[in-house]
């Protein structure tokens, strides 16, 4: 039985942290909290170990009403984006601290810590300290005394923030190999889409002390439910623009027509949302559409091109493979995939893909 | 390749350091090993005496009671005022308000001059009319800082622990401010109590203030002299006449420049190598 979170409400003073909120995770599975810095991740996880109680509302685990239950009586395990270890133990130290606490006996700890080492490739550093250890190191210290507690449920947030690129996407891949024959739920918290869309599992997107939307990751990212999970799962962030639908076109800024793949859109304006790789450069394929711009800001990600324009004022963005030299204030063409928009009706609900 | 080139303007970039180390440190002290070298009877006429002054300082009773004084004293400062620090630190309250309000008091003690510090208790420790004198003796201490050593000591150590456990306050308080809440978070779901937090968390992370707080406190203890000065000119007897006091009665009062030169920098060294040796063994394995 997963962790599930009922009616929870966090105020602190006459702030409100997290709104009424309900949702249930996934067993033994990555369940992904993705949202900007200050979304609520952090307080949302405080919630789910027990760290933090609820102004009201319920926390449930394993059938269990766990509410007010302080984390120490619960079996989880956190890890911070900082590397938190003891300053004055050794590898070895730390990774056995959990287990001492427990009271467990001295052989049994020596092998679990053993294997966990051995999982995340700490055996030649159990001797040291972690002032004498790399960043990447320390974490997977971090990472070793929540596996070594056997949790049943291990929240990670922001793991790899702290850690340099190669590090990140290292430690990345193992994650979820560490997690796939374990007993335990994983909550795993991030500011960025794509690692949501790497690590796969259950995402959660977390607008301003809300979930917007909870589902299977690539369920969400695909359908997103609203215009609010749709930006918040997008980097660069998503195109949106205004489309008038007519006797079956839609038309943008009056100059741009296509048909509506749709029959049951009634007439009227509708937000449009697509995201910038659908928006190129080059024309990728025949129905994409035209779409006159004069360039703002042009940069390179990776061997992508990301150019920033405007269309009759509105800002718009687009991500191209290949590196294309593009200046600013050029008058330029953006091919639109028209096939990839997402619309949404006047409450921003998502009503035709 | 090399591509350095000799700059030799470089060096009035430096040169404002060098005069100022020059006359602030290597100066002076080149004048106190000059003295402690020769004999004068004034008229600016010098007799070589190599280290006679310092056998006779190292050898002079006097010198080993003063010395014996001061390392007792310093002893019990630094064993009263970095726990009782650490301690006032701890309860501190962590934000809000409050913080302010405690920072506040407590820097004040460190805001009043030595020798405002060594009047004010020796108005305040009086027997007969002093607040803590009249007191004590009151409810049947037979307290007199001017007549017994016993309670001439007890009023220094009061005064010093009054007056500068403070310093340890503000930079334990600071060193424990900069831990951050994920540490305390992490030692919660560990299951650690109130005194693994401390053992293992925050006097880890309090080491490198602490021992600067350590050392301030030494080298300041160590070189008292207002205070003690203030309150009873060292009495009764030699009983408060520690190391800085002996120095001054042998320099000014009886105006031996050789002995009191020697003396110097004796007490100098001796300053250096507990500094230097305490430093090394705290930060060693200290990392970056």
């Amino acid at each position: 039985m997963p962790l599930e979170l009922k009616n929870v409400v966090k105020k602190v003073g006459a702030d409100t942290h997290i709104y009424d909120t309900s949702v249930e995770l996934v067993e033994n599975q990555f369940n992904i909290l993705l949202g900007t810095t200050l979304a609520g991740k952090t307080t949302l996880m405080q919630l789910m170990a027990g760290l933090e109680t609820p102004t009201s509302g319920e926390v449930w685990f394993a059938g269990k009403n766990v509410t007010g239950v302080p984390v120490q009586k619960r079996n989880v395990s956190f890890v911070h984006q900082q590397f938190i270890n003891y300053p004055h133990f050794n590898v070895y130290e730390n990774i056995a601290s959990p287990l001492r606490v427990a009271k467990i006996s001295k052989k049994e700890i020596e092998e679990r810590v053993g294997h966990v080492a051995d999982l995340l490739k700490l055996t030649p550093m159990l001797g040291r300290k972690p002032s004498e250890l790399s960043g990447g190191q320390q974490q997977r210290t971090a990472l070793a005394r929540a596996l070594v507690k056997d949790a049943d449920l291990v929240l990670l947030d922001e793991p790899l923030a702290n850690l340099d690129y190669k590090l990140r996407e290292e430690l990345r891949d193992e994650l979820p190999k560490l997690f796939q024959d374990r007993d335990c739920t994983v909550v795993y918290a991030t500011t960025e889409p794509t690692e949501a869309l790497l690590l796969g599992g259950n995402t959660a997107t977390v607008h301003e002390g809300r979930i917007t939307q909870f589902g299977n990751t690539s369920e969400v990212y695909r359908k997103p439910s609203d215009l609010l999970t749709a930006e918040v799962f997008s980097d660069p962030p998503i195109n949106a623009a205004e489309v008038e639908l007519a006797s079956g076109q839609f038309s943008l800024n009056g100059q741009v027509n296509w048909p509506s793949a749709s029959t049951k859109l009634a007439n009227g304006s509708y937000k449009m949302a697509i995201r910038p790789h659908y928006v190129t450069l080059e024309q990728n394929s025949e129905k994409a559409l035209k779409l006159e711009g004069r360039v703002l800001v042009a940069e390179l990600s990776g061997s992508e091109s990301v150019v920033h324009f405007e269309v009759e004022g509105h800002p718009w963005v687009s991500q191209s493979p290949g590196i294309h030299a593009i200046e600013v204030g050029q008058a330029i063409d953006f091919y639109l995939d028209t096939t990839q928009c997402l619309y949404f009706d006047d409450n921003d609900k998502l009503i035709a893909e | 390749m090399d591509n350095r080139r000799s700059n030799k303007k470089a060096w009035f970039f430096v040169l404002p350091v060098v005069a100022l180390v020059a006359f602030n440190a290597i100066i002076p002290l080149m004048t106190v090993v000059n003295y402690s070298v020769q004999e004068t009877f004034g008229n600016n006429v010098f007799f070589w005496e190599g280290v006679k002054w310092f056998e006779q300082v190292l050898n002079s009773d006097r010198f080993h009671d003063s010395l014996g004084r001061q390392l007792i004293f310093t002893g019990i400062i630094l064993s009263i005022e970095v726990p009782l620090g650490v301690a006032i630190a701890l309860t501190m309250p962590r934000k809000g308000v409050w913080v302010s309000v405690c920072l506040v008091f407590m820097a004040m003690p460190l805001l009043i001059p030595w020798n405002v510090v060594g009047a004010m208790w020796n108005i305040f420790a009086l027997p007969d009319i002093g607040l803590l004198g009249y007191a004590l003796n009151s409810i049947g201490f037979d307290y007199d800082y001017t007549q017994q050593p016993l309670s001439a000591w007890f009023t220094t150590i009061l005064m010093d622990v009054w007056h500068w456990t403070s310093l340890v306050v503000l930079l334990a308080y600071a060193g424990l401010r900069s831990i951050p809440d994920a540490y305390y978070q992490a030692a919660k779901i560990d299951g650690a109590g109130a005194w693994a937090v401390f053992r293992h968390i925050q006097l880890p992370k309090m080491k490198r203030v602490l021992t600067i707080a350590i050392l301030l406190r030494f080298m300041d203890s160590f070189m008292i002299y207002t205070e003690p000065f203030v309150l009873t000119g060292g009495g009764p007897g030699n009983s408060t006449t520690f190391l800085s006091i002996d120095l001054v009665k042998v320099a000014l009062g009886q105006f031996d420049l050789g002995p009191a030169a020697a003396m110097s920098l004796i007490y100098f060294l001796i300053v250096l190598l507990v500094s230097w040796v305490f430093y090394t063994l705290m930060m060693k394995n200290e990392g970056q």
